[in-house]
């Protein structure tokens, strides 16, 4: 059976870039917020499909964030195309030179350091006065290529658009990623690092570059968030987004690209409107929605497809 | 080819190596028999770089491989299998041999020159799988097969580029005693064409006097005899402390 994947990515795409013109606000809102958080988890099933669980994207998550944010107090600029790529540079700076020590973990202990760098941030934005400590700060994007966007009366839609086209831009090439060769040796090295090793490649290496891979990816989503919310603080990098996204990699299941936004707009949504219906037990009905797809959908929600696709060819 | 000199490993009070000097020749098939914990396997580990030697070199083409790291001497040619047998458990037998072939696509490079990939010695995994007879189980999740045929496995992926120097470590272990020389029939019918030596670890004497020209015989991390098979197996030494024959048992 031919693989679909790029096709479906493409059709969802434009989809959302069409019936963005008639979504009320909220719902444009709730996609894009899905679409930053999908591309961050997009990073962390690469990570799972080499074997590793990290619960310190958030640090990587708010690198891109705060890159974008401050790209007018530091550089003078607030072009979104701008902010998008000192997101790209930052987080693609520090996860290689992280990447360096993290390579040489692997399971819990590659876990706990990856959250203890993303709390070591916490702690020094949050001890920053001049970066708004724990109260973060507003972050204006004014223009994308120069054009001045903001006044135009379509700056939340075009910022969706952007967010979309870069969501769709990043399944496109992981997509590519993972079938190529390369891409290949993530499941390589998690199903036996020592034949990895025995048929002459570096598993460490291979860990490094899925790392860089995966943390600019949460860079990307980061930023996006920064410029759709318009607001960024120290939180994003707390242990507990992170967390989110291990939730939200686990139940969306990491066979498919697509999975990670599937289960991102079930996440948002599941939480906007348990906040909104519950906001004293949203955690609550968030913790049985997960129990509920372990116990029935342990490979995730994604596995719903696929066992169809199963079911079919047989 | 190989020239292992002055090769010693200890580990902790146990000496599993003790000043150990080989040399192999292009074109051999070598046994290495002991008894367990003679030190043959840690001879193949510090040929392969899974452990470092305590002190004495090993040079392979001339070229240092001491304490270097496994990829490396892979990458010079060294290929092996292991005797509990390394594969992609979550992967069919096909998807085993296609991502071998395409790590060592990627990654290989005989004496160090990129380009000169082995293209020659490039089997394609079709023809592979047909020379190890894995064509009825290349759709099968490797974790699915049965023993004999993963040990077949392990050794079709350290055999897809065409290596120079093969180790198999105990590549009848866990086999039926009734298939044992047909699995070996048809890992030397296919190696023998592909590799330039193969040095291999058994424990089955009938296997070593069938396919092996030299034997190599280990006790307690040393080399206590080392020549022709039939020579070698009848060593005094090798009978009294590999073969655990008495000299009654000799007469017999």
């Amino acid at each position: 059976m031919p693989d679909k994947t790029l096709t479906f990515t493409s059709i969802a795409a434009l989809t959302l870039v069409i019936s963005g013109g008639v979504l009320p606000q909220w719902a444009i809102f709730l996609v894009t917020v899905s679409l930053c958080y999908g591309t961050v988890v997009l990073g962390m099933i690469l990570l799972a499909r080499t074997g590793l669980v990290s619960f310190g994207h958030g640090l990587y998550y708010c690198l891109g964030a705060y890159s974008a944010g401050t790209s007018k107090l530091f550089w003078g600029i607030s072009d979104l195309i701008f902010m998008l790529l000192t997101a790209i540079i930052l987080t693609a700076t520090i996860s290689f030179a992280l990447g360096f020590l993290l390579r040489k973990y692997r399971s819990i202990f590659f876990a706990m350091l990856s959250l203890a760098f993303s709390m070591i941030l916490y702690g020094l934005l949050s001890k920053s006065s001049y970066l708004g400590s724990t109260d973060g700060f507003n972050v204006t994007t004014q223009t994308i290529f120069g054009y001045d966007f903001l006044d135009s009366g379509y700056a939340r839609y075009i910022i969706f658009l952007i967010t979309t086209f870069t969501a769709w831009l990043c399944c496109f090439l992981m997509h590519l990623y993972l079938k190529s060769n390369k891409g290949r040796l993530a499941d390589a090295v998690k199903d036996n690092e020592l034949r990895v090793e025995y048929l002459g490649a570096s598993a460490a290496k291979i860990i490094h570059t899925n790392y860089v891979i995966s943390a600019v990816l949460a860079g990307l989503g980061g930023a996006l968030m920064a410029i759709s919310i318009g607001h960024i603080d120290p939180e994003m990098s707390y242990w507990t987004t992170s967390g989110e996204f291990v939730f939200i990699t686990i139940m969306a299941g990491t066979s498919s690209v697509l999975a990670p936004f599937f289960g991102s707009m079930l996440f948002t949504t599941v939480r906007s409107f348990a906040y909104e219906y519950s906001p004293d037990t949203w955690q609550l009905l968030l913790g049985t929605t997960m129990l509920i797809i372990i116990i029935f959908l342990p490979d995730g929600l994604w596995s719903l497809f696929t066992r169809k696709k199963k079911h079919r060819s047989v | 080819m190989l020239q292992v000199k002055k090769l010693c490993k200890t580990f902790g009070a146990v000496t599993a190596a003790e000043n150990l000097n080989v040399n192999i020749d292009v074109n051999s098939t070598i046994g290495l028999i002991g008894s367990n914990g003679a030190g043959k396997t840690t001879f193949l580990n510090m040929i392969t770089g899974y452990l470092s030697p305590d002190s004495g070199s090993i040079f392979f083409r001339d070229k240092n491989i001491t304490g270097k790291p496994p990829r490396y001497i892979t990458r010079q040619g060294v290929y092996r299998s292991f005797q509990i047998p390394q594969l992609f458990d979550s992967m069919t037998t096909e998807e085993n041999l296609e991502i071998s072939k395409s790590i060592a696509a990627s990654e290989i490079s005989i004496d160090g020159n990129q380009e000169a990939k082995v293209e020659s010695k490039n089997q394609s995994v079709k023809e592979i799988l047909e020379k190890f007879q894995l064509t009825e189980f290349q759709n099968q999740t490797a974790s699915n097969l049965p023993e004999g045929t993963r040990k077949l496995l392990d050794i079709a992926m350290a055999l897809i580029m065409g290596p120079n120097l093969l180790l198999l470590d105990e590549p009848t272990s866990g086999v039926a005693a009734e298939d044992k020389f047909k699995i070996m029939d048809m890992i030397m019918n296919v190696v023998e064409t592909e590799t330039t030596a193969i040095i291999f670890v058994e424990h089955d004497m009938e296997i070593i006097k069938k396919y092996t020209n030299r034997t190599l015989a280990f006790f307690n991390g040393k080399i206590i005899a080392d020549g022709a098979t039939k020579e070698v197996l009848s060593h005094p030494s090798v009978k009294a402390n590999v073969l655990g024959l008495t000299s009654q048992d000799s007469k017999l």
